[in-house]
C-alpha cells in the first residue's frame, strides 16, 4: 500500500511537470526517494542540507525547470531564513513534499518537538500547508502543484505517520 | 588585490556570462563596477551563491560562473561534495577568499587561518580545482572557460571593501529580467 502511494505521488509529480527534485533522506519518504532516483524524467540531486536544497531548487528554476524538495519536517528549523530572502522574496514556486515526523504513530519521542513547531512556523510565514492525514488526502497533490506555479511560493504538504501507514 | 580590483579584473571575462552573485559587499561591488541583465544578484540567504549557481548550471546547456567566498563557502561547506558528485561542465565556482567576513566588518574566518578551501574542495572530491593568486584570476577563469570543464577557482586575495551603496533593485525584477537572459540565450 505504501508503495502504491509513493508511485502514486511520483506520478503526480512527473505529470505536473517537476522535472528537478532535491531530496534529504527520511525513513516514511524512503519509497518515494527511491522512485524518484530510477525516474528518468526527473534529475535527483541529494542535498546535504535543506538550505542548500532549496539553493538548488532555486536556481534550477530559473534555468527553466520545475524543482520540489523533499525533506523532513525538522528541517523547517534550519530552512527559515532561505524560505523568507530566497524563496519568498524572489517570489519561486517550490512544492515542499515533507514527512510529517512526531505525530501519532511515532515512536521517537523527540520528534515530536519540532513537530508542535511545524504547523505554528508554516502559519507564521504565510506559506500554504496542506496535511496528508488519510489515504484519500493524496487525491489533492495534483492540484496542489499546479497551485504553487500559479502562486509562485513555497508550498507544504506535511504527510505523516497514519498517511503512511501500511492497512 | 582586494576583492574589488579582483572584480574589476574579471569583469571583461564575466560580462557576457551567466553569473550568481555573492550576498552583500560582493554583489553590491559588482553591481556598481558592471550591472548585467545576465548577473543574478543575491540579496539575502548567505552561502547559496554555489548551490543556486549548480542548480542553474544543471537546469540548462550556458556556462554559469558562481561568485562566493571564503566566508559563504564556510557557512554552506555541504555544498563541495554535491558539487563534486553532480558533475556539469558549465560550471565554474570562483572562491575569493580573503580570509575574512568582508560584508561584516572584516572578521577573520578559518579559511585565513588553519583551513585551505583548495584542499577541502579537493577532499570534497572536485576534480579541476584551482589555487591562484588575485592578480591571475582573470587568466584562470578564461582557462576555465575555454577548457569546458567543472572547476573551482580559489582566489587568494587581501582583505578590504569599497564603499557601496545597496542594491535597490526589486527582488522579482532580478529574477525576471535574469530568467529572460537565460531563456533568450536558451532560445
Amino acid at each position: 500500500m505504501a508503495n502504491s502511494i509513493s508511485e502514486r505521488i511520483v506520478d503526480d509529480m512527473v505529470n505536473a511537470g517537476i522535472d528537478f527534485v532535491t531530496t534529504v533522506p527520511c525513513k516514511q519518504l524512503a519509497g518515494v526517494i527511491d522512485l524518484v532516483e530510477k525516474n528518468k524524467k526527473i534529475y535527483h540531486i541529494p542535498s546535504n542540507k535543506e538550505d542548500e536544497g532549496m539553493g538548488l531548487c532555486a536556481g534550477a528554476y530559473m534555468g527553466g525547470k520545475k524543482p520540489c524538495i523533499i525533506m523532513q519536517n525538522t528541517a523547517l528549523g534550519v530552512t527559515v531564513n532561505t524560505l523568507a530572502a530566497l524563496i519568498q522574496y524572489y517570489q519561486i514556486p517550490l512544492p515542499m513534499l515533507i514527512s510529517y515526523r512526531g505525530e501519532v504513530g511515532e515512536p521517537v519521542a523527540c520528534q515530536v518537538e519540532m513537530a508542535l513547531h511545524t504547523k505554528p512556523i508554516l502559519q507564521q510565514m504565510n506559506i500554504p500547508t496542506f496535511h496528508f492525514h488519510k489515504k484519500d488526502d493524496v487525491e489533492e497533490l495534483s492540484d496542489i502543484l499546479a497551485y504553487t506555479q500559479m502562486c509562485k511560493k513555497p508550498t507544504a504538504i506535511l504527510t505523516d505517520a497514519a498517511f503512511w501507514r501500511v492497512s | 588585490m582586494i576583492r574589488n580590483e579582483v572584480l574589476q579584473s574579471i569583469v571583461p571575462v564575466i560580462k557576457d556570462e551567466l553569473v550568481i552573485c555573492n550576498i552583500g559587499s560582493p554583489s553590491q561591488e559588482l553591481f556598481q563596477l558592471d550591472d548585467q541583465p545576465s548577473t543574478f544578484y543575491m540579496l539575502g540567504t548567505m552561502g547559496l551563491s554555489s548551490s543556486i549557481g549548480l542548480g542553474l548550471a544543471l537546469a540548462q546547456p550556458q556556462k554559469v560562473i558562481a561568485i562566493d567566498g571564503d566566508g559563504s563557502v564556510l557557512t554552506n561547506l555541504g555544498t563541495l561534495p554535491t558539487i563534486a558528485n553532480n558533475v556539469t561542465d558549465n560550471f565554474i565556482l570562483v572562491i575569493i577568499d580573503n580570509g575574512s567576513y568582508g560584508s561584516t566588518g572584516d572578521q577573520p574566518t578559518y579559511a585565513g587561518m588553519k583551513t585551505s578551501l583548495t584542499a577541502v574542495a579537493k577532499a570534497c572530491g572536485c576534480e579541476n580545482v584551482v589555487e591562484c593568486r588575485a592578480e591571475e584570476t582573470a587568466d584562470e577563469l578564461k582557462k576555465a572557460l575555454a577548457a569546458n570543464q567543472m572547476t573551482v577557482i580559489v582566489c587568494k586575495c587581501e582583505s578590504g571593501n569599497v564603499k557601496v551603496p545597496v542594491i535597490s533593485m526589486n527582488p522579482i525584477v532580478i529574477r525576471e529580467r535574469f530568467m529572460a537572459e537565460v531563456a533568450n540565450r536558451n532560445a
